[in-house]
């Protein structure tokens, strides 16, 4: 029990897949300038990475190992997350509406995005359990989630800041998360698995 | 006619490496700029990869683009990349093993690219072979551009060396050679060009939509 609660620490915080392995860089950015988007983006994430943890667990480990096809993780993991998104796409869109509504347009996002397939990625290299998978994944989507809240709480203080022209935007952002990733390298040996 | 199709093939290049920079300009697929600068070699091999899926996977999305039905067009396509990812990635664990150890999660990671989808989708699946292929290699050209610029200015200031070998003898500003100097990197890098559009070309540098 308290190797899985680490292993939560670990995924969250010491190896937050944001600020310690530079992954996901493309929708940090681009959702974390409101609030609002960026609750909902983080939600629709962990959900989805837990789910598609377990999901590529089974595949890899029932059907991929046994027959020796390792090589072909990439395309199958690729393929199984598209297939699983589309799906929860359309259901979504005919069984709740008012969550389509809403959270829909994260859906089309994270078919393209690199922890939902880092996470599938390094389970299968790291060789956990069942268990030990999804908790990954949990951890590896709150982890997500607080630096997406982390970040977009700055972000909408800076929206009041003088910053000079050339560095509004994206520029600015980015230097602000090098700040943030040395603050994470504090947690850096809190937890060593 | 040959002349005015190779100027438009030309200013498919130049797009792809100035105009609609990957990294600088459209600011898509950021992870590997941050993640696998920190030396030049590395930065390079990594552009080189994404390079050669680039090209392949336009090609071949072109090819095909008749025969896929626009509703599975995207999982389609995300396929064909996931192919050319493979052959990548199988290739540069045979033949640069040392630097593979290091940025292999990084190039497994290129189906997720957004940028070689949004290239397939916006580019390659509406125009013939020969136009789709000289796009891919623009952009696969100014994806090695922008990541070759991140890494020669991390791996000088920070190691004082080039491609491994020591070049300046000056105290090392550690800030680009940590980890998360890439950051630091990109940001300082994308406000630096940004400045010289606004300064020189009148532009309004790039808000960056982000995602």
């Amino acid at each position: 029990m308290l190797k899985l609660f680490e292993l939560i620490v670990a995924a969250s915080l010491v190896n937050n897949f944001v600020f310690t392995r530079y992954l996901g860089l493309c929708i940090f950015m681009g959702v974390t300038k409101k609030m609002e988007t960026a609750l909902g983006m983080s939600m629709t994430f962990t959900a989805v990475m837990v789910i598609s943890a377990a999901i590529n667990w089974v595949a890899y480990n029932f059907v991929m190992e046994p027959y020796h096809l390792e090589f072909l993780k990439i395309l199958v993991f690729v393929a199984i997350i598209a297939g699983f998104v589309q799906s929860a796409d359309t259901i979504m869109r005919k069984v709740s509406p008012g969550l389509y509504y809403k959270l829909g347009i994260y859906l089309a996002l994270i078919i393209t995005n690199c922890i939902i397939l880092a996470v599938p990625l390094t389970i299968a290299e790291s060789h956990y359990n069942f268990i030990q998978s999804l908790v990954f994944g949990l951890g590896s989507g709150l982890g997500f989630a607080l630096a997406l809240i982390i970040m977009a709480s700055i972000r909408e203080k800076l929206e009041l800041a003088d910053v000079p022209r050339p560095f509004q935007g994206l520029p600015i952002a980015f230097i602000l998360t090098g700040l943030i990733a040395l603050a994470f390298v504090g947690f850096s040996g809190l937890i060593t698995l | 006619m040959s002349a005015a199709q190779k100027i438009s093939y030309f200013g498919l290049i130049r797009n792809g490496i100035f105009g609609e920079n990957p990294v600088f300009r459209v600011a898509l697929s950021l992870c590997p700029a941050v993640a696998v600068t920190n030396t030049l070699k590395s930065g390079l091999l990594m552009g080189v990869a994404v390079f050669f899926v680039q090209v392949m996977a336009n090609i071949s999305i072109s090819i095909v683009r008749k025969l896929i039905h626009a509703r599975i067009r995207l999982p389609a396509y995300i396929l064909i990349i996931g192919t050319w990812v493979t052959v990548a990635n199988l290739l540069l664990a045979a033949y640069e093993w040392p630097i593979y150890k290091e940025i292999g999660l990084y190039v497994e990671l290129i189906v997720a690219f957004a940028i070689i989808l949004s290239r397939a989708e916006l580019f390659a699946s509406k125009n013939e072979v020969v136009p789709s292929l000289f796009d891919g290699l623009g952009m696969g050209l100014g994806f090695m551009f922008a990541l070759g610029a991140i890494s020669f200015v991390r791996e000088l200031l920070g190691n004082g060396a080039l491609m491994g070998y020591h070049v300046v003898n000056t105290h090392p500003v550690l800030l680009f050679a940590l980890p998360m100097g890439g950051f630091f990197a990109v940001g300082l890098l994308m406000g630096f060009f940004n400045w010289i559009d606004i300064r020189f070309f009148g532009g309004h540098g790039a808000s960056g939509a982000g995602h």
